[in-house]
């Protein structure tokens, strides 16, 4: 029997020589005439391991990591096609604590399976919440999201119930399901692990929403950061079209879903929903006025659905499990799973799936073990870069949207940015503002004019010129910025920037004077 | 000169046609010239307007909006390194200064041999490997100083 290798395609393990790896690999089978071949999966989410390699073997997956090139050829002569011992071996995948410890629902075949083949897909629990769906009425299937609890995994977190029932009850020749890609927020990859990891959950979600809504048209609008994503997720597409999965018919049902990838050119305030449909409809990316809402008038007018990748790839399980299930995990209104990703200077970085609830100390020191300089954590970011800065008085915050909200801070696409105590929160303060700045649609004048003044008041303090009046300035205009803003973009950016002051405040005042003294 | 207009020209028809039937154009269509030819240049723009029945104002305003797309070809090689706070967070602006000496330009700049383009990019999804970068379509993660002396050398030769 042929035996299966599995060497990642995932973005960060060919960032670390993924692609070296399984080229040695592959000339080693070739050498040694072994019945072997390579799968190329996704991640598991463990990146200290990448490039990790496993093997099928008659007790299971064995892994192997970090796998450099020249590490190769030393496997196979310890008999890694039999899962033999070597110094880099790692066990079991699964017993690897970072992954025992975590609720894999979502991500439940990320990093297993081949992601563009549908067989597999379908072997490990595919397509049975569409099926489910299929028995249903549009109605039942808005009904068991609404049931689950899911909140929009982009930051906003919004019932996903709510606004897919709001374009069901929408009359319209035509609606549209819009996938929004356009993961921005350092810190964060669960969207592009996913989508190169199993990209059929997301067209599963995608087709289950428009079959609940009315939706036959659906769109991915994806970042341009992300070409391994495209790449991945077109041969998805074109195998789930292959197989009837997409189509005039799906799965040989009475309903119609079709879609397709759009790729962005670089602007993070495309992440936003309404500048995202502008930019869809081949415009500038700016921040539309709600009302209308998108689900009433969203693309080209149409009533639509635009979700986060993870919500819409969050729905299978909920329609294969039913809402009860989902809603299950999670704490107060923060329902089911989030995938939260530990990054930055963290010796454990990778992608944790857990139920709600868990605090940003266990995140941050138990599972990501600290940081990787080894020097003590100072602050975390959390959310992105409209997202606050926590110090670690604040660490016994539980992961959930009203907790973090509660501290004036945001989950957002739950990323956590870890930083040694070199750390300097008044640059980062500073950074806030200049991205803010970079990456305004222009639309309104608090982000527009609000970010640049920002920075030169910033840069003010920076020089020691009179620092309580421009603490006094930098507060005010964080406040005019967080109500008199049209979107997240500006008005968020309060957040880094009021969060760094308040939590450490010795940052925002140097002593210039006495640098000029010496 | 006019021969490299009548490229552009054709070379510019040619995408148009393929998404001038789809729904919003416009992007893809922008999006596949600067594929094709590694900039938009200002003489598709009218070409583009009148295809899709837009003003060249409009054109222009879409493409001046989007940090992508570029007006002049950019060097042989295209190193975009992200600035954002996970990378700095392990060191990602010592990074920056390194390779900016090492190449002898600042960001958004072309080598003055024509070998390497220098763009800032806010996050490549790589925030658990960081600090990261793209070369050329490849993605690099872990960056130090020793990397950011191979990628000077690798671009150079």
């Amino acid at each position: 029997m042929t035996i299966n290798i599995y060497i990642p395609r995932d973005a960060g393990a060919l960032a670390l020589g993924a692609e070296k790896v399984a080229a040695a690999a592959r000339e080693e089978i070739g050498k040694r005439g072994l019945d072997a071949k390579i799968v190329r999966n996704g991640s598991r989410g463990m990146f200290w391991l990448e490039p990790m390699v496993e093997v099928e073997t008659a007790e299971g997956r064995v892994a192997y990591g970090p796998v450099k090139p020249g590490d190769v050829a030393g496997l196979f002569d310890a008999g890694l096609i039999e899962g033999g011992a070597h110094d880099l071996s790692l066990g079991k995948p699964e017993e690897i604590p970072f992954l025992a410890k975590q609720t894999r629902l979502t991500f439940a075949r990320c990093g297993i399976i081949d992601p563009v083949s549908l067989e597999d897909y379908e072997k490990h629990g595919g397509l049975r919440g569409l099926r489910n769906a299929l028995e249903k009425t549009p109605l039942g299937i808005v009904e068991e999201v609404t049931e689950s609890g899911l909140r929009g995994r982009g930051g906003a977190g919004f019932p996903t119930g709510i606004k897919w029932k709001t374009v069901h009850d929408t009359d319209g020749p035509q609606k549209y399901i819009v996938c929004n890609a356009d993961e921005g927020d350092s810190g964060t990859f669960s969207d592009r692990m996913i989508m190169e990891g199993d990209p059929f959950v997301l067209i599963e979600g995608m087709t289950i929403a428009g079959i609940a809504t009315g939706a036959t048209r659906g769109y991915v609008y994806l970042r341009s950061e992300y070409p391994n994503v495209h790449r991945i997720l077109n041969e998805a597409i074109d195998a789930a079209r292959a197989a009837g999965m997409l189509g005039k018919s799906v799965l040989g049902s009475k309903y119609a879903f079709d879609m397709e990838v759009r790729v962005g050119a670089g602007a993070y305030v495309c992440g936003e929903e309404t500048a995202l449909l502008d930019s869809l409809e081949g415009k500038r990316g700016q921040v539309r006025a709600k009302p209308p809402l998108p689900a009433h008038e969203g693309l080209f007018g149409k009533p639509t659905v635009i979700n986060n990748v993870i919500s819409l790839a969050s729905v299978p399980i909920i329609l294969d499990k039913g809402g009860a299930y989902y809603r299950d995990f999670g704490m107060g209104r923060s329902r089911g799973t989030i995938p939260i990703q530990i990054t930055g200077n963290v010796k454990h970085g990778g992608l944790f799936e857990a139920a709600f609830g868990m605090t940003l100390g266990e995140l941050v020191d138990d599972i990501g073990g600290g940081t990787a300089t080894g020097r003590p954590v100072r602050a975390v970011q959390v959310g992105g870069p409209l997202g606050a800065y926590w110090p670690r008085d604040l660490f016994d915050t539980p992961f959930d949207y009203e907790a973090f909200a509660a501290k004036d801070g945001l989950i957002g696409h739950a990323g956590i940015v870890v930083f040694d105590d070199t750390v300097d929160l008044l640059k980062q303060a500073r950074f806030a503002m200049e991205f803010c700045a970079v990456e305004s649609c222009g639309k309104c004048t608090p982000c527009r004019i609000g970010s640049t003044r920002g920075v030169e008041v910033l840069d003010r303090l920076k020089q020691g010129i009179a620092p309580e009046e421009q603490i006094e300035t930098v507060t005010d205009l964080c406040n005019t910025m967080k109500f008199g803003s049209l979107c997240a973009l500006g008005g968020f950016t309060p957040y880094p920037v009021m969060s760094a002051l308040t939590h450490f405040p010795e940052d925002f005042r140097p002593a210039p004077v006495r640098e000029a003294a010496e | 000169m006019q021969q490299a207009r009548t490229e552009i020209t054709s070379a510019v028809e040619v995408i148009i046609d393929r998404w001038k039937n789809e729904e919003g154009p416009l992007l893809p269509i922008l999006n596949g010239i600067q594929r094709e030819l590694g900039h938009v240049p200002r003489e598709s723009l009218p070409i583009i307007a009148e295809a899709l029945n837009l003003t060249r104002a409009e054109v222009y305003g879409v493409v001046s909006f989007y940090h992508d797309y570029r007006e002049k070809p950019a060097g042989r090689h295209v190193l975009k390194l992200c600035r954002a706070e996970a990378c700095q967070s392990m060191g990602g602006d010592a990074v920056a200064e390194k390779l900016q000496k090492l190449l002898g330009i600042k960001f958004h700049e072309t080598s003055a041999d024509g070998a390497v383009t220098l763009e800032p990019v806010y996050c490549l999804g790589l925030c658990a490997c960081a600090p990261s970068a793209m070369l050329d379509g490849e993605v690099i993660g872990r960056l130090d100083e020793a990397r950011a002396e191979e990628i000077a050398a690798e671009v150079r030769a």
